[in-house]
């Protein structure tokens, strides 16, 4: 026996046991958690950020400080809920100060490289879209993509954990580090601005079953 | 006139809010206005169903765990805080020491006889380690010991309380795996697999509740005894002993290592 936990056994083994063992200094068992749960923090990470690089930096940072605090672990408790835990309040807090030092700079014009308009609500205001622009669902996505960036990162956190990732209100309440009805309230604001975002494209869609194009 | 619900109202209701639920249900079956107010909510939440994640690739993990890998702290914090703990200051003393006297024992040596310096300083060491991991492993039994022979009252629900025994494990499991690295690097395969196996024991012992139900306490005395650790701790111990007697050049009068701790 060498110590490394060979791929077959890993496995094999539970996240408490796997814990355990990180815990009485097999640094090696610590791979198996980070080999099974690297996915789904990155695809909360993702939504959460909007982009791969920083959500590939939530995702090493999460694990990083998943086993510096791994004493602090409660050992009835589900690892992946813990390091995702970990993940969403990295990425909230990289996302409030990236948006930190978004404001201190000057914002001339907020149109982007590909000539789309990145303010949702500016997009809310655009008099004559036209249907077969917004009828794309990559437009949809795009639009949407933008509407999430316009979030604030509480808001963006709240809709992300709460619609994609199924989390309780109270789960997300800590990681907001608010309570329970400021976090509903968070998640209603988020939920509505969207909606406002959307409404274009709504009413375009409304155009194009009138005009018989959808 | 009637009375339409506000967007908050719609966005619980579709959320699975309790409150109002029914009074909504009923109105959404009367009222268009609010059911187009819903289905543009619920047209969000479409939209952000159809928001792509991309696929990190089968082997993300891997590529994860290769990128922190060299950045995961080589001793974690804890573990050397837990050293400066009051009750740990006289494991440390003691270790301490033993390092201490190797390396003097290692300079007279070096002294006395120079021309065997490494095959002399190579003994030292190893009897260092002998006397220290004898001495872990004495103390270790000597927690199992406690615990196996217990015979905790008959009261279902009086809980036993094992804090103790659980402070001397856990103090107990960072030596451990000092010792076993050590075997390991060193290639001592038996001596690594018994103290590989010892200290999922003291593991499982530290990692329980201080009080625990007689049930609990029956079922860590089981896996004391099933796993036959007392047994290989005392065959380890019995081959140190020789191995000391070896490298004193001299046989020792055998010892438990239940006495040794003693001394």
């Amino acid at each position: 026996m060498n110590g490394r936990i060979e791929r077959a056994e890993a496995e094999g083994i539970s996240d408490a046991i796997a814990v355990e063992r990180t815990l009485a200094g097999e640094r090696d068992a610590y791979r198996v958690l980070v080999e099974r749960h690297s996915a789904n923090v990155f695809r909360l990470a993702y939504r959460m950020t909007g982009n791969r690089q920083d959500a590939e930096e939530v995702v090493q940072e999460a694990f990083l400080r998943g086993y510096q605090k791994l004493r602090q672990f409660a050992g009835n408790a589900n690892f992946g809920t813990w390091v995702y835990r970990i993940a969403a309040n990295y990425a909230i807090d990289r996302m409030r100060q990236s948006k930190s030092e978004e404001s201190r700079r000057e914002h001339p014009s907020k149109r982007r490289e590909d000539g789309i308009e990145a303010d949702p609500m500016a997009l809310a205001r655009d008099p004559a879209p036209s249907p077969e622009r917004l009828a794309s669902s990559m437009q949809l996505a795009e639009m949407m993509k933008a509407a999430l960036n316009e979030l604030t990162p509480a808001e963006r956190t709240a809709i992300v954990m709460r619609h994609w990732e199924g989390c309780g209100i109270e789960e997300i309440a800590a990681v907001l580090k608010s309570n329970s009805n400021a976090t509903k309230n968070t998640v209603f604001r988020a939920v509505s601005k969207l909606r406002k975002a959307l409404e274009p494209f709504a009413g375009a869609k409304t155009a194009a079953r009138a005009m018989g194009t959808e | 006139m009637m009375k339409h619900f506000t967007e908050e109202e719609l966005i619980g209701y579709r959320d699975g809010e309790p409150g109002k639920r029914k009074a909504i249900a009923s109105h959404l079956r009367e009222c268009a206005q609010c059911r187009e107010d819903l289905q543009r909510i619920e047209e969000v939440f479409v939209a952000l169903n159809a928001m792509p994640v991309p696929d990190p690739g089968e082997d993300y993990g891997r590529r994860v765990w290769l990128q922190i890998e060299s950045r995961l702290p080589e001793k974690r914090a804890r573990w050397w805080a837990g050293w400066f703990s009051v009750g740990r200051l006289a494991t440390a003393g003691a270790l301490a020491a033993i390092v201490i006297l190797a390396f003097t024992l290692g300079r007279i040596s070096k002294r006395t006889a120079p021309e065997s310096d490494v095959a002399a300083a190579g003994q030292v060491r190893e009897r260092v380690l002998v006397i220290a991991v004898g001495d872990h492993l004495g103390r270790s039994e000597m927690v199992l010991m406690e615990l196996a022979n217990a015979r905790p009252a008959q009261d279902k629900n009086k809980l036993i309380n094992i804090s103790a025994e659980q402070k001397r494990a856990e103090s107990l499991v960072e030596e451990n795996r000092l010792y076993r690295q050590s075997a390991w690097s060193q290639g001592d395969s038996a001596m690594n697999s018994t103290l590989d196996e010892l200290e999922r024991v003291l593991v499982d012992i530290a990692n329980s509740p201080e009080e625990i139900t007689p049930a609990q306490f029956e079922a860590i005395q089981k896996r004391i005894e099933s796993r036959g650790i007392l047994l290989k701790v005392r065959v380890v111990q019995e081959e140190l002993h020789d191995r000391g007697g070896t490298l004193d050049g001299a046989p020792k009068e055998k010892r438990t290592g239940t006495e040794r701790s003693k001394t």
